[in-house]
């Protein structure tokens, strides 16, 4: 008997997503599983939303190589499917001559990653740019490629790109064992049915280890890295031209400021080194210490409301490179140890497993085009549905705002809960639309909307 | 996509339908000003009495005390009656880039309306769990009043079983009353202050006959919750005796009012950044010429009844403005000293009484037996003693009396709080 699928790939965060969508150009069966009620609500909803360049991977990696295409293949399919992408650049900045002297060597890790138009900039020149940044910036490092990006919808669009193809989605579903045989591999699940597969792709982030470990191997060790940022309110925005990086010294990584694509201003992330990988939670003495910096790099930043604070863990491993691997006797792959670049490298990463299978025979050939989907545009740069016009004047339901702080209409609330990923829960359809996510933090809106909009939970186990 | 932009010209454009903004438009009318606009984002005028279920409201300008819900209604009507034309689900999104006038977005489509005068009467929130920095897990079951008054109220939905309120001022115990409706329990209230802060007798005023436990000088630490279920299943608190846990399944944060400025800052009037509203003179006059503000955009925040009351007094001084253009510009700045956080109207306008005859000083700290005094240069030109004494959260109403006192070529005035 065949088993059920050619291909299950476990985990639906951006990269499980992007390896789904891959394989759905292909002519293998394939299912997309995840713990979790949504593609992307782990690691991949709470980052600090930045189309990396590469320019500071270590040169040589896997990462470094992946990165720097995937940075090509998400640029282009974000213009294609209207996810919101702003080049606005960004400028490490130096605060004392230490950091000053160390953007010499940046510049070289620059270069030997192959990204060659970083530019040096004199403390005049960074102050005219940056006109609010606090006193003592010496000079800066610009690498005009670093864009932010809308982070929740890249998952989204990966995912209904696969399910639109043919691939099977379940949430809800964490892999409790698997159970290899000659010809497939039996996997076992916290709710719903037993399935079988021919290959798995471990994709499971802040689990990627654990998946691993079912297949017997002990390669690498997930050390949740927790990132707690603050969002301030839009009102900020004026404030910030580039992202401002910190220069990574050996006192540590410090924290950057960045706006987002939603017209708001992060703070973060803090790096906390922890071994509970649910400890999504913020801290008294990570928003303190991120507070006490951000007053350092832009005091006016500090006079402006918090709208959201947050947190994230990053899937860090002991080693300084992604773990990817294909074992053939098992029909496993392991995609591991992807790191807070994950979001950019998502779809090179999906390539690049792609080949290594094509290598080992697995016949996956493309077979049909990519087509992105059409996304709701949540970015604030170019002209959202309360901005125009014509939209309304076909349809009245994109002039009436439900979500006044971040401007959300009806119609798109609407077009949410119709769409092929439809939200689960609240949070997914605050991802797909950003309702309920600005400074009121629900209080003029949130009651209206779950109750004239409410979105239907995912049954675990059942396909989306 | 600008195609379709119309553009529409009004006297008055008035943005916020709430006690203020109605009540001006509705005074406009009468004093026979032709158009007057006004734009509420809801579905229907009123503001934040619309969900307010409790008593209390239309005391001072109707006369008549009646719950939030038919205020908000009483009002609505009166400004319809009184020819305003009322426009709901139609949200002021910037300002028009020539003349003074703002870009509109409705299901009509976009538009720009053009005005003489502009009223900016947006009002305030609460600030959120967020805001106020509260570290912890992000699970369900935590609620802004505004939020819950409107889940419970308007759209009958389950909210918890054993709720705790942070913040122990006026709209603190109208949030208990909510609770106490929606067969919560209210575990306890507590507030960072070392006192309530509102008078002892409003919970009975109210009618809330549920008791609990207000603890003060107490503030949340941690909210707790359950990582299956995605619900609060506690509080952390550090107060006198130390710190402890509370299980509670619903947390409500009260009060800590924010201006809802962004209009007001994206049209570059000058904002007290105390309050957070926009500075405006005893005229209701803000920095921009044409510009007025009124209501709890202005302080954050008062009863419904004397926001109306600003709205009232506004629409005399903006009726001015159209038959006589915006006058004099003098105006001598009325500073919060010692013990104060802000003035509300921080700008005095000579010869202009304030509204409703009335200053609103928000204390800075909380003080027992104090007095209030309003001097000018060294000269002391009003004495107040405060009984109750002075807590954040709750407004010091100043009576005006003391303004005819007030030397036009003197400097600033400044009102201050002093302990006996």
């Amino acid at each position: 008997m065949d088993p059920d699928y050619d291909l299950v790939v476990v985990g639906a965060g951006v990269v499980g997503a992007a390896l789904a969508r891959e394989f759905s150009l292909t002519g293998l069966r394939t299912l997309l599983v995840d713990a979790g009620d949504d593609v992307g609500c782990a690691t991949s909803k709470a980052n600090t939303a930045i189309l990396h360049t590469g320019f500071d991977a270590k040169p040589g990696t896997l990462e470094s190589t992946l990165v720097s295409r995937g940075y090509r293949l998400l640029a282009d399919y974000a213009a294609a499917a209207g996810i919101a992408v702003e080049p606005i650049g960004a400028l490490l900045v130096a605060w004392d001559a230490d950091q000053l002297a160390a953007l010499d060597g940046i510049d070289t890790k620059a270069k030997k990653n192959g990204y060659l138009e970083t530019r040096a900039v004199g403390a005049s020149e960074l102050r005219e740019l940056e006109p609010d940044l606090g006193h003592g910036a010496v000079g800066a490092l610009a690498v005009p490629g670093e864009s932010i990006i809308d982070p929740w919808s890249p998952p989204i669009a990966f995912a209904t790109e696969a399910v639109r193809n043919g691939v099977t989605l379940q949430l809800r579903r964490r892999l409790t064992s698997v159970e290899a045989s000659d010809a497939r591999t039996l996997l076992s699940f916290e709710t719903g049915p037993n399935l079988t597969t021919r290959w798995l792709i471990n994709a499971a982030g802040l689990g990627s280890d654990l998946v691993d470990e079912m297949f017997g191997h002990r390669r690498f060790h997930i050390t949740p890295r927790r990132g707690q940022l603050i969002v301030f309110d839009k009102l900020a925005r004026p404030l910030v031209n580039h992202i401002l990086l910190p220069v990574p010294t050996a006192m540590g990584k410090g924290v950057l400021i960045a706006p987002t694509v939603f017209g708001n201003v992060m703070l973060g992330p803090t790096a906390e080194d922890l071994t509970d990988r649910r400890a999504t939670e913020t801290t008294a003495e990570g928003l303190a210490t991120l507070l006490e910096k951000g007053r350092r790099l832009m005091p006016k930043l500090l006079d402006e409301e918090v709208t959201a604070t947050y947190s994230g863990l990053r899937a860090a491993t002991e080693h300084d490179d992604y773990q990817i691997s294909v074992d053939e006797k098992q029909r496993y792959v392991c995609v591991g140890g992807i790191r807070s670049t994950g979001l950019t490298a998502s779809l090179a990463i999906a390539e690049h497993v792609r080949s290594l299978l094509a290598e080992v025979g697995v016949d996956c050939e493309l077979i049909r085009e990519s087509k992105p989907p059409a996304m709701p545009n949540l970015g604030d740069q170019t002209p959202r549905p309360y901005q125009d016009a014509t939209r309304i004047k076909s349809d009245p339901e994109y002039g009436r705002i439900a979500c006044h702080c971040e401007r959300v209409t009806r119609g798109e609330l609407r077009d949410a809960l119709v769409s092929t990923l439809a939200p689960t829960s609240v949070d997914g359809l605050r991802r797909r639309t950003r309702a309920m996510n600005g400074r009121c933090q629900g209080f003029f809106c949130a009651a209206n909307i779950q109750v004239e909009y409410p979105v239907v939970q995912a049954s675990p186990g059942g396909n989306s | 996509m600008n195609d379709s932009i119309r553009s529409t010209q009004t006297d008055v454009l008035i943005v916020g339908g709430g006690p203020a903004g109605l009540t001006a438009a509705r005074e406009l009318r009468r004093l026979g000003v032709a158009r007057v606009t006004l734009l509420e984002r809801e579905a229907e005028t009123g503001g934040i009495p619309r969900h307010c279920f409790h008593p209390g409201y239309g005391l001072r300008d109707l006369r008549r005390p009646m719950n939030g819900p038919t205020y908000a209604r009483r009002l609505s009507d009166l400004a319809i009656a009184a020819g305003v034309d009322v426009r709901t689900e139609t949200t002021a999104t910037r300002w028009s880039d020539s003349e003074l006038g703002l870009l509109v977005t409705s299901r009509l489509g976009v538009e720009t309306i053009r005005a003489t005068a502009v009223i900016l009467a947006t009002g305030a929130r609460e600030r959120p769990r967020s805001a106020r920095l509260v570290p912890g897990d992000r699970p369900d079951g935590v609620y802004t009043t505004g939020e819950l008054q409107q889940a419970v109220y308007l759209h009958k939905q389950p909210v918890g079983k054993r709720a705790v309120i942070v913040g122990a001022e006026l709209v603190s115990f109208s949030a208990a009353l909510t609770l106490a409706h929606a067969g919560v329990e209210v575990v306890s209230m507590l507030t960072e202050q070392p006192r309530v802060q509102t008078f002892p007798t409003v919970p009975i005023a109210l009618g809330l006959r549920q008791r609990f436990p207000i603890l003060t000088d107490t503030s949340v630490t941690r909210i707790n919750g359950d990582r299956t279920t995605g619900r609060v299943i506690g509080i952390e608190i550090t107060g006198p005796p130390g710190s402890r846990t509370i299980g509670c399944d619903t947390v409500l944060f009260t009060g800590d009012w924010i201006p809802d400025h962004e209009l007001a800052r994206l049209g570059g009037v000058r904002i007290d950044p105390a309050s957070g509203g926009p500075l405006v003179d005893t005229s209701l006059r803000t920095s921009r010429p044409g510009v007025f503000a009124a209501g709890n955009l202005v302080h954050p925040v008062e009863t419904a009844d004397l926001c109306a009351l600003d709205g009232k007094a506004l629409a005399a001084t903006v009726a001015d403005f159209l038959d006589h253009g915006p006058g004099s510009a003098d105006v001598l700045e009325v500073q919060a000293g010692d013990g104060i956080a802000w003035v509300s109207p921080g700008l005095l306008r000579i010869g202009a009484p304030a509204p409703h005859g009335r200053f609103t000083v928000w204390p800075a700290q909380a003080l027992a037996g104090v007095r209030l005094e309003v001097r000018q240069g060294t000269r002391v030109i009003k004495r107040k003693r405060l009984l109750d004494g002075a807590v954040p959260g709750r407004p010091i109403h100043l009576v005006s009396d003391w303004q005819s006192g007030v030397d036009p070529a003197g400097g600033p005035v400044c009102v201050w709080i002093r302990g006996n």
